[in-house]
């Protein structure tokens, strides 16, 4: 069953003087549970197709349809509550809130969904520990690694139980221990919990474990093969 | 939202530097207007109740045309019954009857132009104190004179010597008499205590041959917030031949110059507030722009844009607030000390405020309206700082955010 479909989707960026199409009619499907890379050159269009996937960016022509939801029919309002409901994000530069412990960044989208405060909190301290955190969960992010704040950043993604993670180049900063940690932790979600995994990345160590990979090249898809 | 909150206050301390200069400006400038307002309110509040409380009273009842032309010839006359009956009003605290004239007093050689107040002594003490400002002697009582010390002192005169009043009296008769001097008293306002002379009502009456007249029945009210409504009973209390004026009227000249010199301060604030208000925005611009980024990311991952709009709101009204707080607890007992020990002014700086008839000193307010007034401009700086971070977080574009 197809949980993300593209259509024809486009992105021109039109703000300086050259137009430049960053996303040029790309058709996708990704089923539930697949743990995807998108791998390309820089510039390719990879964030920006997962920017247009996750709700963030609007398509200049065509449609993604997340979940049963056709994207480009949502107000701005809606766009964010879809995000907050459904999607989790993984930044390259983990983009904690960095007055926040790790606890309270982990709780901090389950409070906005509305969980009650017992529950967030023992589902925040239930990820940080499953992501090897369990002792640092009163840490603020500036007093953490760079790998251990990208696992409290995947720990927020993945508390409030989203349908979709999107990770825009998550191991892009992190040594090869960590990011063989992350990955082993992000597999593992993916296997217990069918989250789908939606990456973009340049690093080896992702894709050799993902088990599709989509290239693009210029805004269009080159190859999609699937392991 | 108390996480909003939370997360305001600690966002307002990650560049402590910049927060506290903030906090800073905001402190300094609160501080300065509070004490220029302090000041400024106390000496008006000063000068308002001793024209009131030492001269006219809240309300004068005068012959219709007396106020104008203040002659002996304008005194009126008012039934037993009447003056009773506006005693009786509920607002009026004291109904003093009054003769006022002037006349060459003199002693020996000097003479010098009073101001002779005819009054009841008991009503007149209830309305001004007087017998508390008696520094030499005793109260005023028939048949003796009280003088202030300015009087007493230009004619080298104490108790136990005599005095010679002057003057023309009622219908052009001649006002002339002699009396002891009882007490020597001394009023804050240099003008009023180097010309004035108190009779009892009855000498006042003999001498300016004015049985039963009166210039004024001035009144003291228990609520001066009260004035117009009392102000109107009495008019209906008296009917026609009368006229009942406030005390803003009969001290217009102290009324407009503290209205002038108010604006004069109002000026400073404002100029005193752009500043604060420059200082403020700066800080909160800085902030926002900086956080451009991390806006997006909390939009991206699912913050309403209106609850983000709220956070920087809350830290735009934190970086005042605690300015504003840390002012006016600072100002307090700086103030309160003051209060309670005016800095006195001498030489041509005592004169100054006494020609305009203000105490010679420097007095501090402490009415809490002062600083309520204080934390409601400021309050409106946040508010107005606060909308351009409001303004750019509504109109935040997540993913253009986080590109940038």
């Amino acid at each position: 069953m197809n949980v993300i479909e593209t259509k024809d989707l486009k992105k021109v960026y039109d703000e300086s003087a050259v137009a430049v199409t960053a996303v040029d009619g790309v058709s996708l499907s990704f089923e539930k549970g697949e743990f995807a890379c998108l791998v390309g050159p820089s510039g390719c269009g990879k964030t920006t197709l997962l920017n247009m996937i996750g709700g963030l960016d609007e398509p200049t022509e065509g449609t993604a349809i997340v979940g049963d939801v056709d994207l480009s029919e949502l107000s701005s309002r809606e766009l964010v509550d879809f995000r907050l409901r459904n999607v989790g994000f993984v930044f390259q530069a983990y983009n904690l809130i960095p007055v926040f412990t790790a606890r309270e960044n982990v709780e901090f989208i389950m409070h906005m969904q509305g969980m009650p405060e017992k529950e967030r909190k023992r589902r925040a301290e239930e990820v940080l520990t499953a992501v090897g955190l369990g002792d640092r969960l009163d840490a603020r992010p500036s007093e953490l690694s760079g790998g251990q704040q990208q696992r409290v950043a995947v720990a927020r993604a993945l508390a409030p139980k989203p349908k979709f993670i999107i990770a825009d180049e998550p191991t892009a900063n992190l040594d090869s221990k960590s990011t063989g940690a992350l990955l082993d932790m992000m597999l593992e979600m993916n296997r217990e919990e069918k989250i789908t995994f939606l990456f973009s990345t340049h690093d080896r160590r992702v894709t050799e474990r993902a088990r599709r990979l989509v290239t693009l090249e210029d805004g269009k898809v080159a190859k999609d093969e699937r392991r | 939202m108390i996480t909003l909150i939370k997360l305001a206050w600690r966002n307002l301390w990650r560049n402590k530097r910049r927060t506290l200069i903030t906090v800073a400006s905001v402190f300094v400038a609160v501080f300065l207007a509070l004490l220029m307002r302090s000041v400024q309110r106390a000496m008006y509040d000063t000068a308002l109740d001793n024209a009131v409380r030492l001269s006219t009273g809240h309300l004068q009842v005068h012959r219709e045309g007396y106020w104008k032309d203040k002659t002996i010839n304008k005194t009126m006359t008012i039934k037993d019954s009447t003056r009773e009956k506006i005693a009786a009003i509920e607002n009026v605290a004291v109904a003093a009857p009054r003769l006022e004239s002037f006349a060459l007093v003199s002693s020996g050689p000097q003479t010098k132009g009073a101001a002779v107040v005819g009054t009841d002594p008991e009503i007149e003490n209830r309305l001004t104190n007087l017998r508390e400002k008696v520094v030499e002697g005793s109260y005023l009582e028939p048949g003796g004179a009280l003088v202030a010390s300015g009087v007493a002192e230009y004619l080298k005169l104490g108790v136990g010597d005599t005095i010679v009043l002057l003057g023309q009296g009622y219908h052009g008769s001649t006002a002339a008499g002699a009396y002891p001097i009882v007490g020597v008293f001394e009023y804050p306002m240099k003008e009023l205590n180097n010309s004035m002379i108190y009779l009892a009502l009855d000498d006042a009456q003999y001498l300016y041959a004015a049985p039963r007249r009166l210039t004024s029945l001035t009144l003291m009210l228990d609520d001066g917030d009260d004035l117009e409504e009392t102000r109107e009973e009495v008019v209906a209390t008296l009917g026609e031949g009368y006229e009942t004026l406030p005390w803003q009227e009969m001290n217009r000249e102290l009324v407009q110059f503290i209205r002038s010199d108010n604006v004069g301060g109002i000026i400073m604030l404002a100029i005193l507030y752009v500043v604060v208000a420059f200082g403020v925005f700066g800080s909160i611009v800085m902030m926002t722009l900086e956080r451009r980024k991390e806006f997006g990311v909390m939009v991206a991952v699912g913050l309403r844009k209106g609850k983000l709009a709220t956070i920087v709101f809350f830290e735009s009204i934190f970086v005042t607030f605690v300015g504003v707080v840390a002012g006016s607890v600072g100002a307090i007992p700086i103030f309160a000390y003051f209060s309670a020990n005016p800095i006195p002014l001498t030489g041509e700086a005592a004169s100054a405020y006494e020609a305009f008839g203000f105490p010679p000193a420097i007095l501090f307010s402490l009415d809490p309206g002062l600083f309520l007034n204080q934390a409601s401009v400021t309050a409106v700086i946040a508010l107005v700082a606060a909308v351009y971070p409001a303004f750019v977080v509504m109109n935040l574009q997540a993913a253009r955010a986080m590109r940038a």
